[in-house]
């Protein structure tokens, strides 16, 4: 028994502002105090506040530090640890109360209303001991499975439970398994798509980080549930530490006959492989992943058949997201009632996001369904820093959509995404202020989704560059108000006519911005200015003659001459001659030169 | 998007080659293992020269042009070598619109390269890629394996600085 626990992130937020030097510094210290039969350091998964990593929590007092540096160690240990006394300078700030007193975690605004399901191992336990998913109920639900159900009966609760596909499309999750249990076939397959290619979202990873058994025992049910024997995880090679992790976890799973034959004396035989992905947005397409698993470029295939008859290898094939699969061994145990209890009337459960871009707490966070995009920005998310306005929300990565302030109180969830233009995707959540441009923003991802168009369809290996080339001419200053329309009629070509889900959804960016901010696309054409100050060909820098000291500087490094003036006097910047690099204003010490 | 293939002399040791073929061993039986052989012969070499894909292909007894078209279909896959100092800016969008695009800029200007290019002396490489997750960094930038967040264009000196630019 230890005394006291020190939980310490190793997700890959916290990992890359060096955790693990943290946690090497913590396990000296403790050794140089001799408290190592007192105290156990643990590394956990993610905590989800990755803008506060390196986080650090010590139970039983439950003291949430942040930021933590190496240097802060020994005091730590010497303070809190030896002595008792908790060092709340280091605390998160929203931790202490007025009186110094320490509140509670998940009574701070980040965590209040969050209610864990996908996560709830994650920042709990060590991801790399079986020992400790088990003592956290771990593969009892298999157990529960395999001894008290029959397959059938694991279907009904999961299609009771009303859960829905978290990748993307949001597919019931048990219809799909009802799909593919009868197709009678020699070998089945059951496939997890963690090849989380949507740029900014990273829920997957940190289940596999956190909480990798639960995605081991949840995919043995499902192969169960449609009578499968083997699985494949698919990964992005960019996720080092989530594929060592679940590589342990199947070796720990193996060895302690969780995987393999005869699970549980019942005569149902399980295995599963890591296949790497290699960097393909498509790939996340599932026919595309199934291609790409056999060992094939990633190219998509035409569906019907559809994987449930025809999938991987040519086998009735289920697929689902981690984050999907995290949610089934808790619906096997707390039972379809208590899922379905949770969100809204077509959309059940809990949905995690990834939340980034202009907001004070970045990082993960799971909320039920049916939670408003404000509750969720404004209260869990700490607001829009440095005092800026709020602009936009963009959900759901290249296929979603960017929801303006107007639509800041619908409830989240599937169809009501939709109903404004975006959709759920796997989660990424992009916070943007006044200063991001929308028309920038539609051709970021328009940039996106062209590179990673596979090529095997023209509507969108060609639409997709074309709707880039009209974004770009208007970001130039050379658009025309025809090109609104042209975009437009292109952009419901492309959604009609592509073969997979990357082109149908890949004109969502630029039809959400155009619906809701077409203002902004007009002032880049009419007026030729970018009202965000982003699109440098419509910029103009001007310099404040009444900040201006004339102390020269600006001049001296301008690379084209375009700054004129004598020493003391105000400046003057020839548009003509600008280049519009910016140097001028990064040398400036009064403030005086504007963009406008 | 087309892939720089590099023009330079391929400079492959017998030890190379006996780690590659270490590997080839291992998973001849599966050619569905094809991706995950180029992925450690990658690890090997740094980069997939096409003398590289010959081996892989006659070992892994598929057709060359199966071994080229996965090759040039993944972003993962390079055609040409990495500097000593492979420099990575995370260009998701949590990073894009946190100012990762100056970043990537200052980098190009102070290297004096293009994106998937190595400096003339082999130090440093540039490329861009899309999120590694580490979103409540951004922008993020990566040296080899070591990862720096909260950058701003001014970060960036600094940073070379450290690797003896």
């Amino acid at each position: 028994m230890y005394r006291s626990h020190v939980l310490v992130c190793g997700g890959t937020g916290c990992t890359s502002s060096h955790s693990q030097e943290i946690i090497e510094a913590l396990e000296r210290e403790i050794a140089a105090n001799d408290l190592t039969e007192e105290i156990k350091v643990v590394r956990t998964g993610c905590f989800g506040l990755c803008a506060l990593g390196p986080i650090m929590i010590v139970y039983p007092e439950g003291c949430f530090y942040s930021r933590v540096k190496v240097d802060d160690i020994p005091e730590i240990v010497s303070e809190h640890l030896l002595k008792g006394r908790i060092v709340t300078r280091l605390l998160y700030d929203e931790t202490v109360e007025e009186d110094g007193d320490i509140k509670a975690l998940n009574e701070t605004d980040f965590y209040k209303k969050q209610v864990r399901v996908a996560l709830r191992n994650c920042g709990v336990i060590n991801p790399e001991s079986l020992d400790e998913y088990i003592a956290n109920d771990g593969y009892q639900a298999l157990a529960k499975c395999l001894t008290e159900y029959t397959p059938e009966q694991v279907i009904q609760i999961v299609t009771d439970s009303g859960l829905r596909g978290r990748g993307g499309g949001g597919f019931p999750t048990g219809r799909k398994w009802a799909l593919t249990a009868p197709n009678q076939a020699p070998q089945k397959y059951v496939v997890c798509n963690a090849d989380e290619g949507d740029p900014g979202a990273f829920m997957d990873r940190s289940v596999l980080e956190g909480d990798p058994h639960c995605l081991i025992e949840a995919m043995a049910i499902a192969g169960y549930a449609i009578g499968a024997t083997m699985g494949y995880v698919y990964v992005r090679a960019e996720y080092p530490i989530a594929v060592r992790r679940l590589q342990i976890a199947i070796d720990d799973a193996r060895e302690a006959g969780l995987l393999g034959k005869d699970i549980f004396g019942s005569g149902f035989d399980f295995d599963m492989e890591i296949r790497l992905g290699a960097g393909a947005f498509v790939c996340g397409e599932e026919t595309a992943l199934m291609t790409s698993i056999e060992g094939n470029r990633g190219e998509p295939r035409p569906r019907p058949p559809y994987p449930a008859v025809k999938g991987l290898y040519g086998c009735p094939t289920v697929e689902n997201n981690v984050e999907t699969f995290a949610n089934i061994p808790q619906i096997i145990l707390k039972g379809a009632e208590w899922f379905a209890s949770m969100g809204t009337e077509k959309s059940k459960g809990t949905k995690v996001f990834a939340m980034g871009g202009k907001i004070k707490h970045s990082g993960l966070v799971e909320v039920p369904m049916g939670t408003t995009l404000r509750e969720i920005v404004e209260e869990i998310g700490g607001g829009i820093p440095n005092g800026k306005k709020f602009k936009a929300a963009q959900t759901g990565g290249p296929s979603g959509g960017c929801i303006p302030v107007q639509h800041f109180d619908i409830p989240v969830d599937y169809d009501n995404l939709i109903s404004i233009g975006s959709m759920m995707g796997s989660g990424g959540l992009i916070v943007m202020d006044e200063t991001t441009c929308m028309v920038d923003i539609a051709k970021f991802f328009l940039e996106f989704t062209a590179e990673e168009s596979c090529g095997k369809c023209t509507p969108c290996r060609i639409g997709t560059k074309r709707l880039l080339e009209l974004l770009e001419k208007i970001t130039n200053g050379n658009g025309t108000m025809e090109d609104l329309d042209k975009i437009e009629k292109l952009c419901y070509h492309i959604k009609d006519n592509s073969l997979c889900g990357l082109g149908q959804s890949a004109p969502n960016p630029v039809l959400s911005t155009l619906k809701f901010f077409r203002d902004e696309y007009v002032a880049h054409i009419v007026d030729k200015k970018c009202p965000a100050g982003v699109c440098k060909a419509l910029l103009t820098y001007t310099i404040d003659a009444d900040k201006c000291k004339g102390c020269t500087l600006c001049s001296r490094v301008c690379p084209a001459g375009a700054i004129s003036g004598t020493v003391k006097n105000p400046h003057v910047i020839d548009p003509a001659k600008c280049l519009k690099c910016g140097a001028c204003m990064e040398k400036c010490k009064f403030g005086a030169i504007e963009i406008k | 998007m087309q892939k720089k293939i590099s023009k330079l002399p391929f400079k492959g040791t017998a030890e190379q080659a006996a780690a590659l073929q270490k590997v080839i061993d291992a998973n001849k039986h599966d050619p569905s293992r094809l991706m995950g052989v180029m992925q450690e012969a990658q690890g090997i070499y740094g980069y997939l020269p096409i003398e590289v894909q010959q081996m892989i292909a006659d070992g892994m007894n598929v057709p060359l042009e199966k071994v080229y078209g996965v090759a040039t279909f993944y972003a993962q896959f390079a055609l040409s070598p990495k500097g000593e100092y492979d420099i990575s800016v995370c260009l998701g969008t949590a990073c894009y619109v946190k100012g990762a695009g100056d970043v990537f800029e200052k980098l190009k200007e102070l290297l004096g390269i293009d994106a998937d290019e190595c400096t003339a002396d082999g130090k440093y490489s540039l490329s861009a890629c899309r999120c590694i997750g580490a979103c409540g960094l951004a922008p993020v930038l990566t040296v080899n394996s070591d990862v720096y967040g909260n950058l701003t264009a001014d970060d960036v000196p600094g940073i070379l600085e450290k690797y003896g630019k």
